[in-house]
């Protein structure tokens, strides 16, 4: 038979009066409970601000650090002139699986650049954050590394990005940073 | 006569605003204690702000409040109050009202006889430091926890519905079970004191703390004690995570009441354990040359310590420890503690034979 007989530790007469484990929770849960708060009386006069108390992060004043690779608000980049990377080739419109990506392609002045897009959308309230339109571009033009993870709006109409909003991430109705009057500083 | 009563009033007043206001501030302690232990921040997002130009300056005394969350006790007494206060289909309306309001009114009865101070001399006039002296308080103080079981039943009696019924079976059986323990490990103390009076009682403590004479009975009562909360490790006839509790058909501040019981018998229990087992208001080190009255003061001053010592343990075990199976909970009650405080009357009352 292949099954394994566990003796079960018999519990002695102390362990089951159950003082010894009651002390020692006790003296763990004590001992966070004075590192910490002597940690917190420490931080209200402002002194080693960068040990941690806690775990918790206070969400909106402070942000978890994300990883690098984390997929984030889209960007689109820019060529050193400034002009939106994006030759509207279509791919990451045709890839996207929420088909939240909608652009209008325009002839570039430049010969060598194929196209420009005289409009590109993007309807974050649809965008599913897969990341396949960043994988597909064949010319690096669209992005997540913003590092942008809290978006909130009011209406549907609101959640959609056009091209200047998607070129200049921090700037668009959806970024707020403000924290209300008076929390933290 | 009208003075001693007008007296007696204020003393009254006073202890009961001040055990009232220790039970809200409970709330608190709990929250940030629980999350200071637990690596965590705790709440501290009820956040009071005056945008008028006129009171800011007092945003400068309300922003330290603020970032400590003391306002989330405050919030939660709102809540309590504009709750739908709901009463079930089928249930005794009128002892389902009743249920909450003896509960709390016993808990807070007990504190009657309890001394929180020694004399006050005032213009001749001697006050003692305690709401009424009665000269069998011990039995007055368990009189009054015994009674608090009757609003946990009536609640669970009188709701309607058989998982409050269930809840208020097990709080009955716990309180009851526990309640022997209890008064039997107190024997120890009242044999060694040979009195019934708690400031008798505390007086006599004067040299040696009633923990170091009765160490057992001490932890004893201690469990006892902490079983008659009806807090986590014993917290059976609430049942949070299996919805059978006595209260499971209370709302609003009803249930407030119950929350708020739960509160005062802990503050009530650290009162008890600190009268019968250290020294009540004795200071520990001699005060020479203050005034009576000064002495006075700072006896006051460690009787709250002391409580507030304990309310801290309390509540640091009810975060340290999970809670006992119901089997387990008698199986202690019944067959560790109860002989084990026989026992300890037993040894006590030889040895105080023997010493004449
Ligand atoms: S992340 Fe995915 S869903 Fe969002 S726009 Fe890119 S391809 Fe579409
Ligand atoms: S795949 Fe890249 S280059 Fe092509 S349309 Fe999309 S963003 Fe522009």
């Amino acid at each position: 038979m292949a099954t394994v007989v566990l003796k079960r530790k018999e519990l002695g007469f102390l362990d089951r009066t159950y003082l010894p484990a009651v002390f020692m929770g006790l003296w763990i849960t004590s001992g966070h409970f004075f590192k910490n708060l002597f940690l917190h009386g420490l931080h209200s006069v402002g002194l080693f601000r960068n040990v941690r108390a806690g775990v918790t992060y206070q969400y909106p004043e402070e942000q978890r650090p994300l990883s690098k690779r984390t997929r984030t608000r889209h960007r689109l980049t820019r060529r050193e002139d400034g002009s939106p990377r994006c030759v509207a080739c279509m791919m990451c419109e045709t890839v996207c699986p929420a088909r939240c990506i909608n652009i209008v392609a325009a002839e570039h002045p430049d010969p060598n650049i194929e196209k420009v897009p005289a409009s590109f959308d993007l309807d974050l309230g649809m965008c599913v954050y897969c990341g396949y339109c960043v994988e597909v571009c064949p010319e690096d033009a669209i992005r997540m590394d913003t590092q942008i993870l809290d978006i909130a709006a009011y209406s549907r109409e609101q959640m959609k990005l056009n091209m200047t909003e998607l070129l200049n991430p921090r700037s668009t109705h959806l970024y707020k940073r403000d924290i209300p009057d008076g929390k933290r500083d | 006569m009208i003075t001693e009563f007008l007296i007696k009033a204020l003393l009254a007043v006073l202890f009961l605003g001040a055990v009232l206001n220790l039970a809200g501030l409970l709330t608190w302690v709990e929250r940030k204690q629980s999350a200071v232990m637990q690596d965590r921040i705790g709440a501290n997002r009820a956040w009071i702000t005056f945008k008028s130009v006129w009171l800011r300056p007092l945003n400068w005394i309300l922003r330290p409040l603020n970032a400590l969350g003391l306002f989330h006790s405050l919030a939660d007494a709102i809540k309590m109050f504009v709750k739908e206060d709901f009463t079930p289909r089928g249930a005794d309306k009128f002892l389902h009202t009743l249920a909450p309001a003896l509960s709390v009114v016993f808990a807070l009865m007990a504190f009657a006889a309890i001394p929180f101070g020694n004399t006050l001399e005032i213009g001749g006039r001697v006050i003692n430091l305690q709401v009424t002296d009665v000269n069998a308080g011990v039995l007055f103080v368990f009189a009054m926890m015994s009674l608090g079981v009757y609003g946990v039943i009536l609640a669970g009696f009188s709701s309607n519905n058989n998982y409050a019924y269930l809840g208020g079976m097990r709080a009955a059986s716990q309180m009851l079970s526990y309640e022997i323990t209890m008064g039997i490990s107190i024997m120890g103390i009242i044999l060694c004191y040979g009195t019934l009076s708690l400031q008798e009682i505390v007086r006599r403590q004067s040299h040696l703390w009633g923990f170091a004479v009765q160490p057992l009975a001490f932890f004893l009562f201690m469990t006892a004690a902490l079983a008659e909360t009806k807090r986590v490790p014993f917290d059976l006839p609430e049942g949070e995570s299996e919805i059978i509790g006595y209260f499971v058909e209370y709302s609003g501040m009803k249930f407030g009441m119950f929350f708020l019981t739960d509160l005062v018998e802990t503050v009530l229990v650290a009162c008890l354990v600190t009268t019968f087992f250290f020294g009540g208001w004795q200071v520990p080190f001699p005060l020479g040359g203050l005034s009576h009255n000064a002495v006075a003061a700072v006896q006051i001053l460690s009787f709250m310590l002391k409580v507030a010592f304990f309310n801290w343990l309390f509540m640091a075990i009810r975060w340290t420890l999970p809670r006992f199976r119901y089997d387990q909970l008698m199986h202690l009650g019944w067959k560790i503690l109860f002989p084990a405080s026989l026992v300890n009357v037993l040894v006590t009352s030889v040895i105080v034979v023997m010493r004449g």
